[in-house]
Formats: structure tokens, sequence, C-alpha cells
């Protein structure tokens, strides 16, 4: 049957090329950095390929649409190893793609941004959740896919206050990227009125992520570390840095869920979504990869369907026309998320809802219903108009 | 609210006075796995059969002995007699099939498969796969040309409506939708093309013949955010003049002047509503609500919803034999 299948392609390709011209050529770079960073759980290790997988099916995507228009999409990866000069590398890159997906730390975006500033060359955050990337360093040849951390935040405050767990037990690691998810978090309880009754510091000290008696050490570790905390209904954890918050769940002092970093987390994707037709892009992202999805690589195949929905849509592969759409009132993109998502246009960040998983189903999807917006009540999410800090420039 | 219902119901059904003509609806309920039987006489469910897993797309034979229901994740269509309302036989459909249609004659089906990019062709007398033609990503909606020489195919991810050429199998044109495309209807004198876009927001108009985007209808309904309207199905009457559009979770049917194209009013229905089928005598239009669990019941003539009927969870799909 595969075969047989295969035919048919082989068929229709050759039917649509023979009618046609050449095909329009649309180049997508991905930019990243080598390595994984470690996870604390096993089965969360990320794939070699995390992010680019998802663009790979985009691609795939892309092409199916673009044999109809006559446009061909292709990928070009390029991984930065330490110390190596992303400047250059988005350069050499934006040479030969009017796109560049880039999965990368605040600094490094914006080195690579600040590049390609007068290029036609478009830049898509698939990677940072950074604030400021958004706000007082927001840039205007880029487009922000990833939600920010100010999103990840209320997605998960507005649940916690519908659930009527208003009392949290706020830990924070002791990196700088915990603290800025413990600033979005804080922030977010102050607008959804959830209560931060005690903070505590769980100090990074070192040592191995995966030891062979780790279990019996941790055991004893965690349930000192939350006694003696006042009244709290759940135990928000902040740690990006995947030092300790997937050792609070079952081991707290006292019986209390915890969401954060760990137990509930906010996410733009997860391997569990089934819902609004998730299962035909869960299943044809297994069947391209033989791996489950991630948020990064949805985040990625997101930003690579934007571009062919923009270049289908302007049946046009140059970076300007495509890009002055993507910025356009017209232009919305569906993502499986039950609804269309579109593009702050003060900062280009992408309006989207925010699951909240257990690392084994969804166990919801915000905005909760009842926070309203007088715009969109994606808006609920995030920094909104009003209060942003980003002016963006040409 | 159910009391209020019922009465309304009962006082119209009086005031029509007209002799009772009992329809049979039949209902897919996605989570349910199950298929829901309503007597259109009593307006209640009256049996209620056990489908394979997740049966959304629903539609009789020609011939009225038959039900087809597409079972998604057991890769199949499986057959129900109507007479006997059992499960009979099933159909080899490609993998995850959703919608399908068939021709006039009853003869041939073709099928919208989700999983593979294909729309596949099966002869209905040697319930057989005879073909298949390669679509857009995530093939959903379809429907054929009153005269049955052009298949419609609507590709959710690629957002094109993809004119096929039922003689040859191929694709002869593709008109570019808004996004999500889901479900296509022709008016009966072929006139005119209507493919509803889920995401988008729209119903597109397309001439058939100039296989072109002649207009689109919008929907704004006060106090109810944009991403909240999402067109799915689409009834339209026989005589080509009123359209009723499903709105999903804006939880509402429009009624829409189907010459001119403008909505006349919002009929307030369940939570996520998805499909429809008139009665054969057109009377009345039944809508599924996929999520609130039920069936409304809709007066055409008066555009008013007369009655609520529970059917089983998230139902999906109706179809009631021809006339």
């Amino acid at each position: 049957m595969i075969r047989r299948l295969v035919g048919i392609v082989g068929l229709g390709l050759l039917a649509s090329q023979a009618l046609a011209a050449e095909p329009v050529e649309i180049g997508i770079g991905y930019l990243g950095q080598a390595g994984i960073r470690s996870k604390l759980s096993l089965v969360e290790q990320p794939a070699e390929n995390d992010g680019i997988a998802g663009a790979r099916l985009a691609i795939e995507d892309n092409n199916t649409t673009g044999r109809f228009l006559n446009q061909r999409f292709s990928l070009e990866e390029v991984r930065l190893r330490d110390g190596e000069d992303v400047a250059k590398a988005a350069t050499a890159l934006a040479g030969r793609n009017g796109f560049i997906i880039a999965d990368l730390p605040a600094d490094a975006l914006l080195k690579a941004a600040d590049a390609l500033r007068g290029s036609k060359t478009v830049l898509f955050n698939a990677g940072s959740t950074d604030e400021r990337l958004r706000e007082q360093d927001c840039r205007a040849n880029v487009i922000h896919v990833a939600p920010t951390r100010s999103m990840l935040a209320d997605a998960l405050a507005q649940y916690l206050v519908w659930k009527q767990w208003k009392r949290w037990l706020l830990v924070v690691g002791s990196h700088e990227s915990d603290k800025l998810w413990a600033d979005a978090l804080r922030r977010a309880a102050t607008r959804f009125g959830a209560k931060i009754v005690q903070e505590r510091v769980f100090e990074d000290t070192g040592g191995a992520r995966r030891t062979d008696s780790g279990v019996t050490l941790i055991q004893r570790q965690m349930p000192v570390f939350t006694q003696q905390a006042p009244a709290y209904d759940v135990l928000v954890a902040a740690d990006e840095s995947e030092v300790f918050a997937s050792y609070l769940p079952y081991r707290t002092w006292d019986p209390r869920p915890v969401a954060g970093s760990a137990g509930l987390v906010p996410t733009s994707w997860d391997a569990a979504q089934d819902q609004w037709g998730a299962i035909q892009m869960q299943n044809r992202f297994f069947k391209l990869n033989s791996r489950r999805m991630t948020a990064r690589d949805m985040q990625a195949w997101t930003a690579a369907r934007m571009i062919g929905e923009a270049a289908s849509r302007t049946n046009s592969g140059d970076p300007k026309p495509v890009f002055d759409f993507l910025k356009s009132a017209d232009f919305s993109i569906a993502a499986f998320k039950g609804q269309r998502l579109t593009l702050r246009d003060w900062n280009l960040q992408l309006r989207q809802p925010i699951l909240l998983v257990d690392g084994r189903m969804v166990v919801s999807v915000s905005p909760q219903e009842g926070f309203l917006h007088q715009y969109s009540e994606l808006d609920t999410l995030g920094v909104d108009r009003p209060e942003t800090k980003c002016k963006l420039s040409g | 609210m159910w009391r209020r219902c019922l009465l309304s119901g009962t006082a119209l059904w009086l005031a029509a006075g007209s002799p009772a003509l009992a329809y049979v609806a039949y209902v897919s309920n996605e989570k349910s796995n199950t298929v829901s039987v309503i007597d259109t006489d009593k307006w209640a469910v009256t049996n209620t059969i056990k489908v394979g897993q997740r049966p959304r797309g629903i539609e009789f034979t020609r011939d009225g002995k038959f039900v087809l229901v597409a079972v998604g994740d057991d890769d199949k269509i499986e057959v129900i007699d109507a007479a006997t309302q059992q499960v009979v036989d099933s159909l080899p459909s490609g993998p995850d099939p959703e919608l399908f249609t068939q021709d006039a004659a009853g003869k041939t089906l073709y099928v919208a498969n989700e999983n593979d990019n294909t729309v596949t062709v099966i002869d209905l007398e040697k319930r057989v796969r005879v073909g298949d033609v390669q679509v857009g990503v995530e093939p959903e909606g379809m429907a054929l040309s009153p005269d049955g020489k052009i298949l419609i195919n609507t590709s959710e991810t690629t957002n094109m409506a993809h004119f096929i050429d039922t003689a040859t199998r191929q694709i002869v044109a593709n008109v570019l939708v808004d996004a999500r495309p889901r479900f296509a209807e022709f008016k009966r004198d072929s006139s005119e093309l209507w493919v509803s876009s889920e995401i988008g927001g729209t119903v597109s108009i397309i001439d058939p013949a100039k296989r072109v985007i002649t207009g689109k209808i919008t929907f704004n309904i006060p106090g109810l955010r944009r991403e909240a309207i999402q067109p799915v199905g689409i009834g339209i009457t026989k005589d080509g003049k009123t359209a009723f559009i499903a709105l999903g979770p804006a939880n509402r049917v429009a009624v829409v002047d189907a010459t001119t194209h403008t909505v006349t009013k919002y009929l307030l229905v369940g939570q996520r509503v998805w499909h429809m089928a008139f009665t054969p005598d057109e009377k009345y239009l039944l809508v599924t609500n996929g999520v609130s669990n039920d069936v409304s019941v809709i007066d055409v003539a008066a555009q008013k919803v007369i009655k609520t009927i529970q059917v089983g969870e998230l139902p999906w799909g109706i179809t009631f034999a021809g006339p």
C-alpha cells in the first residue's frame, strides 16, 4: 500500500511540474546551539533534534501545500558551538535564506537580530521566553513564536485561582533564569489575586542530576526543605534550571499539589495534546521523527508554518511581502489550539492559548473562562499593550 | 428551561396540525462510540447502536437501506442496516476516515483520510477500495457537484478546496480559502460552492465554474470574542434561498440569506455546534451540539429552536434518509 501511495505522489509531482514553471524556492534557516539542556527526569530528556524536528514536519506540510502553488520549501540547519560568533553565523545563513528560525538564548538572539538589521531576512524566536526580548530589547525584525514567561505564569495563575488555590508557597531556584520565572509568577499572583504566603530559595549546590542511589537522599531532603511553611494551598516552584522542582511532587511536608516547573506545568505544547485536530499532527510528527512532540518542536513547527501560510497567501517567497502579511491584520494561523493565533502588533509576539499539563495529560487550557479582555482573551496572558516597554522601529 | 422547550415544542406541534410524518435521524457520538437513533415523531432517542471507535462522518446510502459511519480510530467505515439498526459490515477506507460523500447513483464513495493526505475512492457495490487521490494536509470536507463531475475536498492545514475530476481522479484546480476549511456544500443548482473555515471564521462563496472566491460570509455576534466564532457545518435549503451555518463554540447557528449572503439571524443552540441535517420535508433542521451532548431542533420556516434532545457523548454528525 505504501508503495502504491508513493507512486501516486510521484505522478502528482511530475504532472504539476510539467504544467508549471520552475517552483519558487523558499529557504528557511534554523539557528540553534549545539548540545542539549539536561532535565531532571530521564523521560523528559530532550532529543538531539528537539525543535528542528518540528520545523522539518512543517516543511513537509508546507511542501504538500506548495505542490499546488508551485512553491518549494527547504530547511538549512546551523548549530553553534561554544564561543562561535552568532552574528557571523546568522549573516551567513541569511545570505541563503529569507527566514531564520532561531532557538537561542536572549543575548545571542539579539546579536543575530542586530547583525541582520537592514537585511530582508526575518528572524523567528522559537526558543527564548525572555520578557525583555518583547519589551525594552524588542527588535523590529524578530517575530516571537515562543510564549513569554509572563504568558506562562498568567496561564497557570488563572487556573490556580479558578481552582481556589490562592495561597502559594513559592520556591525559587538560585539561577538567573529561575529568578526571572519567579518574577513572572509573582506578577501573575498579584494580577489574578493569589497570595504568596512565603518564598524560599533552593540553592543549587552543584552535583549530578543522575546518581545510582538518588531517590533515598531526595526523599529525606524534600520533606525537610518544605516543612514549617505557613498554611498554603499549592507549592509553586520556579526552577528553569532543572535542579529541584521535579523532586517536589509527593515529597512536600504538607500534602499539597505542586505547580510551576513541576507538577502542573504551563507550556505551549505537550505530547498529550489531542484536542482540536491535534491528533493528526501528533501522528504526522511521530511518523516522521519516531518520537513524541515537545513544546520546542511545536514552536519551530508554528514558525515554519507561519512562513508557509504567509507565502501561500501572498503567493510569494520574498521575505518582504511575507513579513508584511504576517504583520497585517489579515494574518492568523491555525495551530491545533482551538482558536486562531495572531500577532501582537506592538511587539510581534504570537498570541496563543497555553496548555497546563502534568506530564501525562492536558489538565486544562488557559485563558480560563471568565477572564475577559476588550480585544482578545488571549491578551489576558502576558504583558498587554498598555504596559509594554517595546517601541518597534524599522 | 427544558420544560419550556418541551411546552413550546408541543404547542407548535399542535398548531401545525399536520399529520405526523416520522423520520429517523442517526447521530454519531464521537466519545461514546455509539450512534443515537432519533424518531422525529416522538422527538426522542429510540435506540443507541454500539459502533467502532470515534464515530464522526455519518450518511445514509442513497437507497436508504444502510447508514455509513466513519469510525476513525478503527480506520474503517461501518455499515448499519437501517432495518435492523445493527452494524452488519464495514468498508475498507484509508487510515482515520472522517467525512465522506457518495455519488448520485450510490455506487461510489469518496472518503477523506485525515492521517495520510489522501481521498480514498470506494466501490460501494463491491465494497472495495478502488483508488486514492493525493490532496493537501489533513483532508476533511467532501462534496460532489450536483452533476457528479467534480469532487471537492478541503484540506485543513493546506487551507484549500481541491477540485477533483471524478472521471480522471486528478486535481484540476485548487482554491485557497481561510484557515482550517472543514465543510463544503454545493447549492442544488450548482451556482455556488460554500466552504466553511473554522479558524479563519468565515464561509467562502466560490463560483464552481470559474473556481474563484466571489464572496465571503463573516459573522459578528455582539459580546462574543472573534476567536469563538468557528463556522463548521452548512445546510442550504433546496431552493437555494436560505442557509444555516453552525458556528462551533459560539453556540449559535447563523441563518443566512443565501442570495445576498448576509446573516439575518443567530439562533442560540447547544455548546460547540458541529453538523446538521434537514428532515426530508425540510420542515426541521437538526444540529449536533458537541459539548452539551444534545441535538437542537430548528423549525426552518419559523427560524426558531423548538426542542433539545439529549443524545450520547460529544455528538458530531447527523443524517436522515433521503425523501
